[in-house]
């Protein structure tokens, strides 16, 4: 079935909008459950572990180009590296690894 | 705050776009990744950026497109924008805790448009009660790029050669590792969570079953089961909250 890419854009914007700015109109004290705030702590890094594998490698032309390129990222955001650097840094290698691949 | 404050909101209106240049630089590289995938589900260069404009979240983005390449639902979109975004309802307590309970209504709901993990890092940052017009700098600068270069990269995206698109398509994660990785070098509970979740992650795409789920909803599925078991057995103290004891 074909569905509406405007309504799909208004609905991920909705959503997006109102979990920006429900808390930061409503809430004013901290959220008190421990459970809740864990939940809230953990989500992220778990989503974006589960989105990025093995999503990464199978997002290069040469699965063995994507699986360095995750070590790289890796190594060098665990050594301090920004966003940006970490981001490029995958991207060159990738680039290079295919011209042999 | 006062409204007749004109210069120093004009100040702090500057200042949030000097620091937002860093983030915007970043930002157009990586939303050009972003609009190689917006391109693949059918989306032109204008939708693309109200798309970005309205979502700002390169996570939440990435999966409600995949999502969509998959003809899900408008209710699975909406809860797989809810997922891959939960953190900034997190990062929405904090920032209300930055603000006085004085600052007008409307400047809260216009500040909800600029919560993202980077401006939240550099608002979290600044001492003392926060200038909104601090954040819509910032915000406006790093919008603008971050839109801009998910339209460009529809446009584009077809005239780079297959090898330049392969490359750019790991720049999103590369990011996400950069978001993951330092918390897990700092927590070991972190650390072996994400080990888990790229462990499970692979199982769910390969085991019959669960296999045949669209991967937004393997995405909530893993990310409830995970965190919320993390939440269970490993609640985390008052003080460990993702960048607040960096104020």
């Amino acid at each position: 079935m074909q569905r509406n890419m405007y309504l799909y854009i208004l609905v991920m914007a909705a959503v997006s909008y109102a979990i920006r700015v429900l808390p930061l109109t409503l809430i004013r004290k901290p959220i008190k459950s421990r459970f809740l705030r864990s939940f809230l702590y953990y989500v992220p890094y778990v989503t974006l572990a589960v989105m990025t594998f093995p999503a990464m490698i199978e997002a290069t032309q040469s699965p063995v180009a994507g699986i360095c390129a995750l070590v790289l990222g890796i190594l060098l955001a665990w050594f301090g590296l920004g966003l940006f650097g970490v981001a490029a840094s995958c991207c060159i290698l990738v680039f290079i690894l295919e011209w042999f691949l | 705050m006062k409204k007749n404050n004109g210069s120093q909101n004009r100040e702090a209106y500057l200042i949030g776009t000097r620091d937002g240049v860093p983030i915007a630089l970043g930002y157009f590289a990586v939303a050009f990744s972003l609009g190689i995938a917006a391109r693949n589900i059918g989306m032109t260069p204008f939708q693309g950026f109200l798309a970005s404009f309205l979502n700002m979240a390169s996570a939440g983005e990435h999966a409600a497109f995949t999502s969509i390449a998959h003809h899900a639902t408008y209710l699975e979109i909406a809860l797989v924008t809810l997922v891959a975004n939960a953190r900034y309802l997190l990062m929405s307590c904090s920032l209300s805790q930055k603000y006085p309970e004085s600052l007008p209504f409307y400047h809260r709901l216009l500040s909800g448009f600029g919560i993202t993990d980077e401006l939240f890092g550099i608002c979290i940052a600044r001492p003392g009660w926060l200038n909104p017009f601090y954040l819509y700098g910032a915000f406006l600068i790093s919008a603008l790029a971050w839109s801009s270069g998910t339209a460009l990269g529809i446009i584009m995206g077809n005239l780079l050669p297959a090898r330049a698109v392969s490359a750019l398509s790991v720049a999103l994660f590369g990011m996400f590792l950069a978001v993951i990785i330092p918390p897990a070098r700092k927590s070991r509970v972190v650390a072996c969570l994400i080990v888990i979740a790229f462990l499970l992650s692979y199982l769910a795409g390969v085991l019959p079953g669960i296999r045949n789920l669209s991967s937004g909803n393997r995405t909530i599925l893993l990310t409830v089961l995970i965190a919320g078991s993390a939440a269970a057995l490993f609640p985390v103290k008052d003080e460990t909250e993702a960048d607040h004891d960096a104020a």
